[in-house]
């Protein structure tokens, strides 16, 4: 079949032609303020049907011929190519788009088949896949999924819900950052980091962090890592100047160019991956055969669609697309954490609550599909069109997918990167409605410290270590 | 006079958080108390009105005429090619282009010899920044830099402008030198912070690690005198060196420690105030 009929649909009597795979998949895209600023979106609500239409009517090999971003031009693509498991893309090898959306729903997809199914998958099947989903499918979809990391403690598993401490302050103050932080662990939160984005990009100012979290954490025997997120240049700086650095962080993206924009591409992180590794510092956990092995998980990385096109590096890609193949370039160093940052780009890419919501689930579920220990940083600036009301809406309902976390930030209200994500008190919320408890060796030790009884929060005893620390720092 | 009736202990929420000491050494929402697990009613009034002030700050129009008052000075008034609110949000494009009407002006009002300097004034993301702060930083900056002998071109008011509305501007103008004055994206405790962008040699498609910025200017945080001086400092200092950006160094330090902030390395993907 040529070209010009593969990427053609006939809706009613008019014939929709699309210039190439990157055309369908852009304009099967659920409205996005980004993707109609790159020019890329349907220009018609019958466009946008006859592109799903046309979508759903091509084979998953397809994607691993017909190269969004050629081979020799990319190093994601490359990755993405030499990385493809054709034997764990087998069981669907002989579906198409819309086949591979009733599988992922059918009763054949189960949390086993979705795992082993992972490395056959790419980040292009799946953006396809999620453009004919409804919002019910991507939460029911990711659901299956579920992605078990471990770093000092176990993140992921099926009914746990995780949160970052996330203490920020506009000028790194270290008591400022100290008394979010205590604020955090009042409330039982911080299992899947406590996570600083400083203000100053220097490595000194990160050792100081990395030692004021490490101390804390050592103080008070919780059973967490920290992170400072800074560039991975910083971080292997501070590592070689033996700073007690736990976690690599790093934003990528789905491009090779978006990822210079950052000033990373995979060699760096390969090598920030190895640094961290040869560290050690993870804990031990039984290994299902008898034996120890120490928490290896040691990257956390930050997404978000529109990050490419914010760059101009987003190559003709729709930018949910673009954001997929942002998870290619995660898996390949197994992380502990991957954070889409949904709603921190703003309105010229999410426009309205609505727009935030569709992504946050999008990037959700195609994160889950690819193996992925996704959470979500559900949150708004003040210039888009959302409001409190709009976080609770997708925290309800990433929490029904499994989200593995989201952020913790004292009040919802980021003094430092200016902008509101979720709170302590959201993250009980989630507990209460679902039932979920935090990481299980993080809720044993909420428990020995007095922070909850029997999962339910409390006032820690007046002597505690966590009550001592508060009165420390209060009493100035 | 009777008492008010005692209120019992179940609703004092802030028992449940008894570490509100601790807000002494950050502005963040800490020891905010629980109902349940769920925020106090007060808290999620006081979030509601921040939120609130930020909205109608991102909203609010540029009174161009009492604002044009406040500065005391020649003034024209341009604006960009974004026609509304909604098509400058969705279109950082069109807020970074002339309106074909006042690059006109601009060409007809053109010179010579070109000015050094020129000075836009702009509602940015807020409104509320350039109408409290504006005129404020220019009263003391103006008189530095006419002392320096500088040629300043009459200040331009904006509407609907994105930082790289001035290159444009000041391209047609010819100066050397581009300072743009534009409201900040509203933060929930800061609805009317005034950003400061400084470029040299300013024409379209300059890059953003081209500028110096001097941001968080409102009475909370770097008051108008402090921000005129570090602006007048670096303006002298980029003609004198023909240079901007991450090679000119802020003498004064500033809020980045003693780095440009345009140095800073975005380690999220930031919505783009410019």
């Amino acid at each position: 079949m040529s070209n010009a009929t593969l990427y053609s649909a006939t809706l009613g009597r008019t014939h929709h032609r699309f210039a190439d795979l990157k055309d369908v998949l852009a304009k099967a895209s659920p409205r996005k303020a980004g993707d109609e600023l790159a020019g890329l979106a349907a220009r018609s609500a019958e466009e946008r049907e006859a592109a799903r239409l046309c979508l759903s009517e091509l084979p998953l090999t397809l994607f691993l011929e017909d190269l969004l971003i050629p081979y020799e031009d990319d190093e994601v693509t490359r990755l993405i190519v030499d990385s493809h498991d054709a034997a764990a893309f087998a069981p669907v090898a002989g579906l198409n788009v819309g086949q591979f959306r009733d599988w992922l729903l059918s009763e054949a997809a189960t949390t086993q088949t979705l795992r082993a199914l992972a490395p056959g998958l790419t980040p292009e099947m799946v953006a396809a896949v999620c453009k004919l989903m409804r919002n019910q499918d991507l939460v029911l979809v990711a659901r299956k999924c579920e992605v078990i990391t471990r770093f000092r403690n176990t993140l992921g598993r099926r009914g746990h819900f995780s949160t970052r401490l996330q203490p920020n302050h506009p000028t790194d103050d270290l008591r400022g950052i100290l008394a979010s932080t205590l604020d955090g662990l009042m409330f039982g939160a911080g299992d899947a980091v406590i996570g600083v984005n400083p203000a100053l990009d220097n490595v000194d100012a990160c050792v100081r962090l990395l030692t004021l979290l490490d101390d804390l954490r050592q103080g008070l025997g919780a059973p967490v890592q920290s992170c400072v997120l800074t560039h991975v240049t910083n971080t292997v700086q501070a590592i070689e100047r033996g700073a007690p650095v736990d976690l690599v962080f790093q934003s990528v993206a789905g491009t090779q160019g978006a990822n210079a924009g950052f000033g990373i591409n995979l060699a760096l992180l390969t090598e920030a991956h190895a640094a961290a590794q040869s560290l050690g510092r993870g804990s031990l956990f039984a290994d299902g055969q008898g034996g120890m092995q120490r928490g290896q998980n040691v990257m956390y990385f930050e997404t978000g669609q529109g990050s490419a096109l914010s760059s101009g590096t987003h190559a003709g890609l729709d930018q949910q697309t673009a954001e997929a193949r942002a998870y290619a370039v995660a898996r390949a160093y197994s992380p502990l954490l991957v954070n889409t940052v949904v709603g921190f780009i703003g309105p010229e890419y999410l426009y309205d609550g609505k727009q935030i919501v569709r992504a946050g689930l999008e990037d959700h579920c195609c994160g889950k599909l690819l193996g992925l220990p996704m959470g979500c940083d559900i949150c708004y600036t003040n210039h888009a069109e959302a409001d409190s009301d709009d976080m609770d809406t997708l925290l309800t309902l990433l929490a029904a997918a499994g989200v593995t976390f989201i952020m913790g930030v004292p009040g919802a209200d980021d003094i430092m990167l200016g902008y509101q994500s979720t709170s302590f008190h959201d993250a009980w919320y989630v507990r209460s409605v679902f039932g979920y408890p935090p990481a299980p060796e993080f809720a044993a030790w909420l428990d020995s410290a007095g922070i909850t009884r029997a999962g339910q929060l409390q006032l820690p005893p007046i002597g505690s270590p966590l009550r001592e620390q508060v009165r420390q720092l209060g009493a100035g | 006079m009777s008492e008010s009736p005692k209120v019992p202990d179940l609703f004092r929420p802030e028992d449940l958080t008894p570490w509100e000491r601790l807000r002494q050494y950050t502005d963040a929402r800490i020891a905010l108390g629980r109902v349940g697990t769920s925020l106090p009613t007060a808290e999620v009034l006081k979030f509601g009105q921040a939120h609130a002030l930020a909205r109608d700050a991102v909203h609010t129009e540029l009174e161009v005429g009492a604002l044009a008052e406040a500065l005391a000075v020649d003034t024209v008034v341009v604006r960009s090619q974004a026609a509304h609110r909604s098509d400058y949000l969705r279109r950082p494009d069109l807020g970074r282009t002339l309106h074909p009407e006042s690059a006109h002006l601009l060409r007809v009002q053109r010179s010579q010899p070109p000015p050094d300097i020129l000075i836009m004034v702009s509602d940015g993301l807020s409104a509320l920044s350039a109408q409290r702060q504006a005129a404020a930083v220019l009263h003391t900056l103006l008189p530095g830099l006419h002392a320096a002998g500088l040629r300043v071109a009459p200040v331009l008011i904006a509407t609907q402008a994105r930082v790289a509305l001035a290159d444009e501007a000041a391209a047609l103008l010819g100066a050397r030198l581009a300072l743009h004055l534009i409201g900040e994206r509203p933060g929930l405790s800061s609805p009317d912070s005034l950003g400061a962008y400084l470029t040299f040699d300013p024409r379209p498609g300059t890059l953003d690690s081209a500028r110096n910025c001097v941001s968080n200017i409102r009475p909370a945080g770097l008051n108008a005198g402090a921000a005129a001086r570090r602006l007048l400092g670096l303006t002298v200092e980029a003609l004198r060196r023909g240079l901007s950006g991450v090679e000119l160094k802020d003498s004064d330090g500033g809020l980045g420690g003693g780095e440009p902030d345009a140095v800073r390395e975005p380690q999220r993907p930031r919505p783009a105030s410019d």
